[in-house]
């Protein structure tokens, strides 16, 4: 799995970094979203499908890698 | 219960699409059909208010997915008809065109209309703001104004003004309450809107209501105040809330006091659930709601597919929103406005940075945050688990 994110799309909701904290954070200033891992661990894959789900503002793209 | 084989959707926006996705992703593998008045696919509203009006976005991106995701659904698509009557006896619902769709199972999701004043919206430079159309109409009349007025201070005429402003404009917000977004945030912090609006050159005129739209050969010309002011302005916008797209189902024999009502799970009758802006529902801790934001209407959605499979829960999200005017971004959880206590945590009025907690019943029931983003969601904890505001705060002073 192959993760991506719009940071000019994301509203700094941090619904993404509540789910799945291991992949997803947020910057200090303006709370956009931050990718710390675009290829995760097989054992995260549900939890970032949800993240990409739930994203209020569409900004994660998942893609087979 | 036994599981329903034809599913019609009604609403094809952010609540009924997702409820959709929720329904296959739960395994229903029966006929799908997604009704929805507007012709375009599903968009999101939030950006119309904010990218769509300040011209950052082109329009197409504010589509909520893909051609190929849509096709992947497996539904029929009727875009552009309207549902026009629903027999929950017979379980048929009657579209505007003529079809009848019998259903075993139904999601309404048809969201809700803006309210209009009781006259002079025929006028020209009278807006309304609910679709992506009514953005591209606002946007190309903000852009030939030069004088807007706008009526209602809640989150949409707020954020309208923050952009009319940033165009250049000159803009007056009219609310007939003391400031703005007082039912949504209570006295403190809609003070702090008011500021944040005078500061950047809105004239505010809370306390006032309009009583007529004045005009010049069809053309508004400005509004009359009951406090005997005038205001002048060639462009209006009316924002004075919404109210549920709930027309179609009189006589259905749902109970439509507030939006459709529903239990716990999202259910409004047998077979039948709704989800977003108009669907009310008890939430197990904060009592019977209604929630006309983007975040309920995903968790809604999802929540009202799996009552409607069988896999029925009690819904109780904590609710979110935000709202972005000028460079603040306004964060919310739970409950906000009301009767509830306000706790303040940060208040650095110069950097438009402010965090406070709302109590109901020495409890922790909302949050708010000003250009704090990560202590928004430090805060969503306290809420979620309805802590002690005493220990909230205590535990906010040590992080
Ligand atoms: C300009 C704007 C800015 C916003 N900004 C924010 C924000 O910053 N943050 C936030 O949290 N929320 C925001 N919101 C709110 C958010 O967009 C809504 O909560 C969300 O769109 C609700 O989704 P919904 O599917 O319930 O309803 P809607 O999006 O209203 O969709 C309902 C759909 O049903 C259709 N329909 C109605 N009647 C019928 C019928 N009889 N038959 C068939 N179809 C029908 C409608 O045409 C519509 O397409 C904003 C809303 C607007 C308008
Ligand atoms: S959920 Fe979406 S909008 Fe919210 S912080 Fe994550 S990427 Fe941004």
């Amino acid at each position: 799995m192959k993760v991506t994110v719009d940071q000019d799309a994301c509203t700094g909701s941090g619904q993404c970094v509540l789910i799945a904290p291991e992949v997803f954070d947020q910057r200090d200033t303006d709370g956009i979203v931050v990718l710390l891992s675009d290829s995760p661990d097989p054992l995260r894959h549900e939890d970032v499908r949800e993240a990409a789900r739930i994203c209020p503002a569409l900004a994660i793209t998942l893609t087979q890698s | 219960m036994t599981t329903p084989s034809r599913i019609v959707v009604v609403g094809a926006s952010a609540a009924g699409l997702t409820a959709a996705e929720a329904l296959r992703h739960n395994g229903f593998t029966g006929t799908l059909t997604i009704v929805g008045a507007e012709s375009r696919p599903p968009y999101d509203r939030p950006p119309l208010s904010k990218q769509i009006l300040r011209g950052t976005w082109r329009p197409d991106r504010v589509t909520l997915r893909r051609p190929d995701a849509l096709t992947a659904l497996g539904a029929d698509w009727l875009l552009g008809v309207a549902a026009v009557a629903l027999d929950t006896d017979a379980r048929e619902l009657a579209l505007a065109d003529g079809t009848v769709l019998p259903y075993d199972g139904l999601v309404i999701a048809a969201g809700v209309t803006p309210r209009r004043l009781p006259t002079g919206h025929e006028l020209g430079g009278v807006h309304l703001l609910r679709t992506l159309d009514d953005a591209l109409t606002l946007r190309d009349g903000l852009l030939a104004a030069t004088s807007v007025a706008i009526v209602g201070a809640g989150f949409l005429g707020s954020e309208v003004a923050a952009v009319a402003r940033e165009l250049g404009l000159d803009v007056t917000l009219i609310d007939p309450l003391p400031n703005p977004l007082i039912r949504q945030f209570g006295d403190h912090v809609a003070q702090l809107c008011a500021e944040l609006h005078t500061q950047h050159g809105v004239q505010v005129r809370s306390g006032t209501a309009v009583t007529r739209l004045t005009s010049r050969d069809g053309r508004v010309t400005g509004l009359d105040l009951d406090d005997g002011g005038h205001v002048t302005a060639d462009l209006v916008l009316v924002a004075i809330g919404s109210t549920p797209a709930v027309g179609w189902l009189t006589g259905s024999g749902l109970n439509l006091a507030d939006g459709v009502r529903c239990d716990q799970t999202c259910l409004a009758a047998p077979g039948v659930v709704a989800a977003g802006d108009l669907a009310s529902w008890p939430h197990p801790h904060l009592g019977r709601m209604r929630v006309e934001h983007r975040m309920n209407a995903t968790d809604q959605g999802t929540a009202a597919a799996r009552t409607l499979l069988g896999a029925a829960t009690p819904f109780a999200p904590v609710p979110y929103f935000w709202t972005d005017q000028y460079d603040v971004k306004i964060q919310a959880y739970g409950r906000t406005g009301g009767d509830a206590e306000l706790h303040i945590i940060t208040d650095d009025t110069a950097a438009h940075r402010f965090a406070a907690l709302y109590s109901t019943d020495g409890r922790v029931t909302g949050a708010v945050t000003w250009n704090l983003p990560r202590q928004a969601r430090a805060l969503r904890h306290h809420v979620a688990q309805r802590t002690p505001w005493r220990q909230a705060l205590r535990h906010a002073a040590t992080t």
